[in-house]
């Protein structure tokens, strides 16, 4: 019997609540569209920039056993030549496509987010929170001011929805997800990866080029549900989840911490695509056994 | 989680051996015993601390339990990678991506410089399975030839296997390509199979006259990796992670890509590169 999971989140239509995290597969417009035929509910591309980055040498990902250590760098082509990608997976009907932007000033980033507007894309993803890029020095996601004014100038130029993605390397993750609410975000992205690194003891030097880099995996998903369970209690726009998913009960978790979706990304490693089509079919499972109608009546409901 | 996912994990190998295969061609032999199992066509990733990391191809399995790769130097890390000396640590991991499937019967390998390495495994698992094994071995020149004695001796059954070298200035067998070689043999010759290794233009052609005589073939690819888990998405090549549903593309996959394959590659960035045509 089919069992419906859609759900609607801050304007968009989502077949279902998974999507596709940032900066996973989505450097080309067909790798959108074979994760989307795996079942995922929305995708979300690779970090753009306005200029193209080559990224950082290898070793960029490291497997630390409880998940992954990344320091991409976020290779990208620019947006100019990333629009014709985006185009490429758009033209599959009903695909739901979300753009993440990284940009150096607040109307860098507006710049960028007409550009994907206008070609079609269903909304954009602030990438606030890369934990081994710098904007002039400081990391631009623990800085409420500097939330606010990207967030606004974005929200000034276009009209699809619009997310914004925190960093959990910060002390107090609700004032940074407050800013970003009463700067006109239309939902939060919480977690991004948690900033670490790890040294082989042979050479003695790190393992990863850049040094340090972003943990992700089942290591940060405690992380991930506190930061969500906090910006849930203190935001009355929609939270999507992402940090550590690797199976339905994740997910079932991240819905009772108050999240509306949530993302999937290294998980996929071990797990390949198919994961979409694995927790899907776990949620609905979990609906019907609890007696639930849909997933609205169990978002949030751990702090009841 | 853990057992399936042990080979991913870096660890640290010592050189034990190093083969000079010619005056910039290299085989590094190290041991390690999930490469001492990889199948044929699969890869490592080189880890030179403080350089880079990049792919390697492991073109030996089981020499005295030793595992290696073959290298050419081209740049940065490989010639970080020449300076090695016996004894010395690298990192590894791997063996990652799919394999050749081994066939039956009247089977052809084609393969374009280096391409020959990675090509080597295969040779030792066919004279196992197929009745006849045709090896085209293309090379620029004389001096670029390698692993042809090795090959000889696995193949020297003269009464099932044929060896044929083309070098392009003629210094050394046929003048000329390995690719007029496959066409001149698809004329006369049936084959069940076509496995090719080498420089992506001429492998197209080889996949184009495999197409016009209705030939299986398959196809080992390389594009830019850095992940080799199928995360980072830096290799695609239509719907396909090179890193992980590659290296090896079947004639049904390579009908998927063919607007893609021989056309161009992606770099770092993900812009598109066009491969130079130099006929
Ligand atoms: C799956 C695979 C198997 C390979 N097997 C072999 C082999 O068995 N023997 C061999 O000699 N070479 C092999 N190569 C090519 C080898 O990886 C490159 O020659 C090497 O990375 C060059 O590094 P460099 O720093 O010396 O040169 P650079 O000057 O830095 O690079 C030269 C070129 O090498 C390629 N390259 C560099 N880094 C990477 C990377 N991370 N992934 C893919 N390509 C890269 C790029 O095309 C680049 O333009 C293989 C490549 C791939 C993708
Ligand atoms: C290889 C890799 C690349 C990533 N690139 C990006 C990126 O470009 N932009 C971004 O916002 N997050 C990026 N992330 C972070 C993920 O989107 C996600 O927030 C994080 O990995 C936690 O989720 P997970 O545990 O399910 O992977 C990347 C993560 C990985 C592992």
């Amino acid at each position: 019997m089919p069992f419906d999971i859609s759900m609607h989140i801050a304007g968009l239509n989502l077949r279902n609540p998974t999507m596709l995290a940032a900066g996973i597969l989505g450097m080309t417009g067909l790798s959108l569209r074979k994760v989307w035929n795996a079942g995922a509910g929305a995708v979300v591309t690779k970090s753009i920039s306005f200029q193209p980055r080559l990224g950082y040498k290898n070793p960029t990902i490291v497997d630390v056993g409880y998940g992954f250590l990344n320091a991409m760098g976020i290779p990208n082509p620019g947006v100019y030549e990333y629009v014709e990608e985006a185009k490429i997976a758009i033209s599959e009907g009903e695909l739901v496509i979300i753009v993440s932007l990284y940009g150096n000033t607040p109307l860098e980033f507006a710049k960028m987010a007409r550009i994907v507007e206008t070609a079609g894309v269903n909304a954009v993803e602030l990438n606030l929170s890369c934990p081994h890029v710098k904007l002039g020095g400081m990391e631009i996601g623990t800085n409420p001011t500097i939330i606010d004014k990207i967030v606004k100038t974005v929200k000034k130029h276009i009209n699809i929805p619009v997310f914004t993605k925190l960093t959990p390397n910060i002390s107090d993750i609700k004032t940074i997800a407050r800013a970003a609410e009463d700067a006109g975000s239309d939902g939060i992205v919480a977690i991004n990866t948690v900033k670490a690194m790890a040294i082989d003891v042979e050479s003695g030097r790190p393992l990863l080029a850049n040094k340090y880099g972003g943990l992700s995996g089942p290591a940060i998903k405690p992380i991930a549900l506190r930061c969500v369970y906090e910006i849930a209690q203190s935001v009355n726009i929609p939270v999507i989840g992402c940090g550590g998913i690797t199976d339905w009960k994740d997910a079932i978790e991240f819905f009772l911490a108050g999240a509306s979706a949530i993302q999937i990304g290294t998980a996929i490693a071990y797990k390949d695509v198919n994961i979409f089509g694995e927790i899907i079919k776990g949620i609905k499972c979990y609906l019907k056994r609890k007696g639930y109608n849909n997933i609205k009546e169990i978002v949030g409901l751990s702090h009841t | 989680m853990s057992q399936k996912f042990k080979n991913i994990r870096r660890r640290n190998v010592h050189i034990e051996d190093i083969i000079e295969e010619t005056l910039n061609v290299k085989t590094i032999l190290f041991r390690d015993k999930f490469c001492q199992l990889a199948k044929p066509g699969q890869y490592v990733m080189i880890w030179i601390p403080g350089i880079d990391e990049i792919p390697m191809s492991i073109s030996v399995r089981n020499r005295l339990s030793l595992s290696g790769v073959t290298v050419e130097q081209v740049g940065e890390a490989t010639e970080e990678l020449f300076k090695k000396t016996l004894g010395d640590i690298i990192g590894i991991r791997g063996p990652f991506g799919n394999w050749f499937q081994p066939n039956t019967g009247n089977v052809a390998l084609v393969s374009g410089g280096t391409g020959i390495a990675s090509l080597f495994p295969l040779i030792e698992t066919l004279i196992k399975t197929s009745a006849k094994i045709v090896a085209v071995l293309g090379f620029k020149s004389l001096k670029e030839i390698i692993f042809l004695n090795r090959i000889r001796k696995l193949l020297s059954d003269k009464r099932y296997h044929r060896i044929i070298v083309t070098t392009e200035d003629g210094s050394y067998g046929q003048k000329g390509l390995a690719t007029d070689v496959v066409s001149s043999l698809l004329k006369k010759e049936t084959f069940k199979m076509i496995y090719t290794c080498g420089p992506e233009l001429m492998m197209r052609r080889v996949f184009d006259l495999a197409e016009e005589s209705r030939t299986h073939i398959q196809v080992c690819l390389e594009r830019i990796i850095r992940c080799s888990v199928g995360l980072c998405g830096s290799c695609f090549i239509g719907e396909y992670r090179v890193c992980k549903e590659g290296l090896v593309l079947s004639s049904e996959q390579l009908r998927q890509v063919k607007d893609e394959f021989g056309t161009f590659k992606r770099d770092f960035n993900g812009v598109k590169m066009h491969f130079k045509t130099t006929h």
